[in-house]
């Protein structure tokens, strides 16, 4: 198992996924002797993970089951401990493409945060592209290292504690690409440009307040990038699902066909009308941030 | 891994080399071929000139050639200017710009750059000075789009070919809007060194897409539906030649000889243009360029036809043209039956790809009704993978999301669709642009699991909760 390589069996030190259902996931170390506590009893690892199939049902010890999923950078988005708030898929698959990341892109990133987009570039880039990623919270620049580590991801990625509004991410003329999710990215930008190819490379930040894009795209404007575009992606969930509405009853109706013995014909009694449709969440996140990309020219 | 300072050639356009046209949020797809013309905006020009230069480049179309732009100046406004403060006593009469169209279509054919005509609007314009300073800005932004008559030479990427071709030709790709896309290969986990299935038919922009994001890794597998593979999109991408070697086909017809077991010995012809699926073939022909709409009723046929030809030829000519022609027909016989089983064998290998089962992911994206597509290929993929199955209607997702969980065999689906909003930032005047797109599809996910027939035995119909039934009635 690797973040960004299948394998087929469950085994000692894997990150596995055990799906409950689609709001309760969670991820475990799979370790021998350990057991793993979900809603429908014990999962011993020994027994039941250790050498199962990936995507296999295990029965848990109250006799309810629950299936084990490889890792992946997006079941990982959702079922990752937050130590900050977190980019979700759809914003992660618009910077994805928009930053043209492939395999083999060089990449500069900060904050690194809970490392849910780092994950998701790792998976892009590998396996002969390059992460520098850059936080200046000591225990999360810690902790996100060990991850990558038990992710077996860590010769991919290169985590620096340090301020990179002050000292930049560390490497120069190096990055096809930067991102940049910090308070004030506009005091970033000419470092984002320093780290970058003299060739060129595609540049992203995000911001939750207007205010921040403004002062951003500035920065870009007066650093000299181009195609500076700014937009915002919201995810729209459809919740399939069977509905029946009844049907009035305006009572027995005086135009229909009487029968032959003259009573009145005896329509099958149609209360409810069934259809399959879509119904949106009661509430949706109506807001992520601002994403503004632009493009490094030839320097 | 810094890049030396003369390691340009990556960067440099080159004769064949496949790019993307670029002016403003207009785009095109053309390739480099030498005293080719093509038309770009109601331009005319040769792009001989672009060869050698930096990727990124902005050229002037002068006569018809492509003249290299010196850099921008930056916007030369030292003098004080002449602006106004609301436009109370503007009057919109059609009568403030001086200069008729005919003047314009002259200055044009003096020569005059874009940015000299604008100045000669500007100064011919009773009203600029009236205007306030954005409005200025806007109206001089309008004029640059009007008369411009610059291009840019982009290489080609993902991002720039989804966005052209949702521009341009939205119908070609089933209306699949960029972000969309970009969902539907992060959702699929599309990365280097998988094998992945690709059925689509968004002339070749979703494979290629895939084949971006597996940089020559891997494999990929493009089902297809008829006769031939369609993908005239991938070429566009400029993909270096042995990524080809990463790309496969099969054709979607040979698919349950395929599951049965009974491939290799059913096949004779390869190719799907037999008399059982006329309507299929037929279809694919229409769309195909010519000269390959010959090559498969004529093999289909060759059989039944070059036995009454040859009757017919030998009663017309005399002995020693018989003799010619037959070696000529024989050769050509002789040729047909090699390539057919060269056809086969590929076939074959092809199917051993499939054969295991084991596919990581499956991306579908077709004007086809998704469900039969989707229960046709799940098949193939091994349990804990994704798919993804993009429609621009929502109801064919709803039919699929509904035939899964009934089948049983996938998890954690989701029926989606994203919404995208650009937004104007300047000083002052920041907002929303006024016009977004309307839609972009629908995407639906899924991760393939274990098939469990058995119901479990405590309530675990997780997927749907259970809703609360509407008050209104208490008949049930």
């Amino acid at each position: 198992m690797s973040f960004v390589e299948y394998s087929d069996c469950i085994q000692e030190g894997d990150i596995a996924i055990i799906y409950q259902s689609h709001d309760s996931m969670m991820p475990v170390k799979v370790q021998q002797g350990t057991q793993t506590q979900t809603r429908y009893g014990v999962i011993r690892h020994s027994s039941d993970l250790i050498g199962q199939r990936y995507g296999s049902k295990i029965t848990c010890s109250k006799g309810g089951w629950v299936h084990v999923l490889h890792p992946t950078p997006e079941l990982w988005t959702v079922t990752l401990p937050h130590r900050t708030q977190i980019l979700y898929t759809t914003d992660i698959a618009t910077i994805t493409m928009m930053l043209e990341l492939k395999p083999g892109s060089i990449v500069c990133e900060s904050g690194t945060g809970s490392g849910s987009l780092s994950h998701a570039i790792l998976r892009t880039v590998a396996p002969t592209g390059h992460l520098h990623t850059v936080e200046f919270h000591q225990q999360r620049a810690e902790k996100v290292a060990e991850e990558f580590k038990e992710h077996r991801v860590d010769h991919l990625v290169t985590v620096r504690n340090q301020d990179v509004c002050k000292d930049g991410f560390g490497v120069t003329g190096v990055a096809d690409a930067v991102f940049l999710d910090i308070p004030s990215p506009w005091e970033a930008v000419k470092h984002a440009k320093a780290a970058m190819k003299r060739h060129g490379g595609r540049v992203c930040s995000f911001s939750p307040c207007i205010e921040q894009v403004q002062r951003t795209c500035e920065a870009l404007v007066d650093q000299g990038f181009e195609e500076i575009s700014t937009l915002e992606v919201l995810l729209r969930v459809h919740d399939v699902r069977t509905v029946s509405l009844p049907l009035p009853d305006f009572g027995p109706d005086p135009s229909a066909p009487t029968q032959l013995d003259g009573t009145e014909k005896t329509t099958p009694n149609q209360t409810t009308i069934s259809l399959k449709t879509t119904v949106p969440p009661r509430e949706i996140p109506g807001h992520t941030g601002y994403l503004t990309f632009a493009t490094k020219p030839r320097t | 891994m810094e890049d030396s300072g003369d390691d340009d050639s990556a960067y440099r356009i080159k004769q064949g080399d496949y790019v993307v046209l670029k002016r403003g949020d207009i785009f095109k797809a053309v390739q480099i071929q030498p005293k080719k013309k093509v038309i770009f905006e109601k331009q005319w020009f040769f792009l001989d000139n672009a060869v050698g230069n930096l990727y990124s480049a902005t050229f002037e179309i002068v006569s018809g050639v492509l003249k290299l732009q010196k850099p921008k100046d930056p916007a030369s406004s030292t003098d004080a200017k002449e602006v106004g403060t609301d436009n109370r006593n503007i009057k919109d009469d059609g009568k403030s710009q001086k200069l008729t169209r005919d003047d314009i279509e002259a200055l044009k054919e003096k020569g005059l750059k874009g940015q000299e005509i604008i100045q000669q609007l500007i100064d011919n314009s009773s009203t600029f000075r009236d205007k306030t300073e954005y409005a200025q800005d806007k109206y001089i932004k309008k004029k640059k789009k009007k008369y411009e008559n610059t291009v840019t030479i982009l290489k080609p990427s993902c991002r720039i070919l989804a966005m052209m071709y949702h521009g341009r030709e939205p119908g070609k790709i089933c209306h699949l809007r960029y972000d969309t896309l970009a969902q539907m290969l992060t959702l699929a986990n599309i990365h280097a060194n998988s094998k992945v299935l690709v059925f689509e038919t968004c002339a070749g922009l979703v494979l290629g897409a895939v084949m971006e994001r597996m940089g020559g890794y891997g494999s990929v597998i493009q089902m297809y539906p008829g006769g031939e593979p369609l993908r005239a999109g991938v070429e566009s991408f400029g993909f270096p030649t042995h990524f080809h070697d990463m790309l496969h086909d099969f054709p979607i017809c040979r698919v349950n000889a395929l599951l049965a077991g009974t491939l290799a010995t059913t096949v004779k012809d390869p190719s799907c243009a037999d008399p059982k699926q006329p309507n299929l073939a037929a279809e694919e022909t229409k769309n195909q360029p010519q000269g390959e709409q010959q090559g498969n009723p004529e093999e289909q046929s060759m059989e039944t036809n070059s036995a009454a030809a040859a009757a017919a030829a030998a009663a017309a000519v005399d002995d020693k043209e018989k003799d010619e022609q037959e070696k000529r027909r024989e050769a050509k016989a002789q040729e047909r039956k090699v390539k057919l089983e060269e056809k086969r064998k590929k076939l074959l290998s092809v199917a051993a790809l499939l054969e295991g089962r084991n596919a990581d992911g499956l991306v579908i994206a077709s004007r086809f009704h998704p469900c039969a597509v989707l229960m046709g290929l799940l098949k193939f993929l091994s349990p804990s993978r994704p798919f993804v199955v993009y429609s621009q209607y929502k109801e064919p997702l709803i039919e699929c999301y509904t035939k899964l969980k009934e089948q049983g065999g996938a998890i954690n689906i989701s029926l989606r669709d994203t919404w995208l909003r650009h937004y104007q930032v300047l000083p002052n005047r920041t907002h929303p642009v006024l016009l977004m797109s309307g839609g972009g599809g629908y995407v639906l996910s899924g991760t393939t699991a274990a098939m469990d027939r058995a119901k479990p035995a405590s309530s675990q119909q997780a997927e749907e909760p259970a809703h609360k039934r509407p008050k209104l009635t208490d008949t049930e």
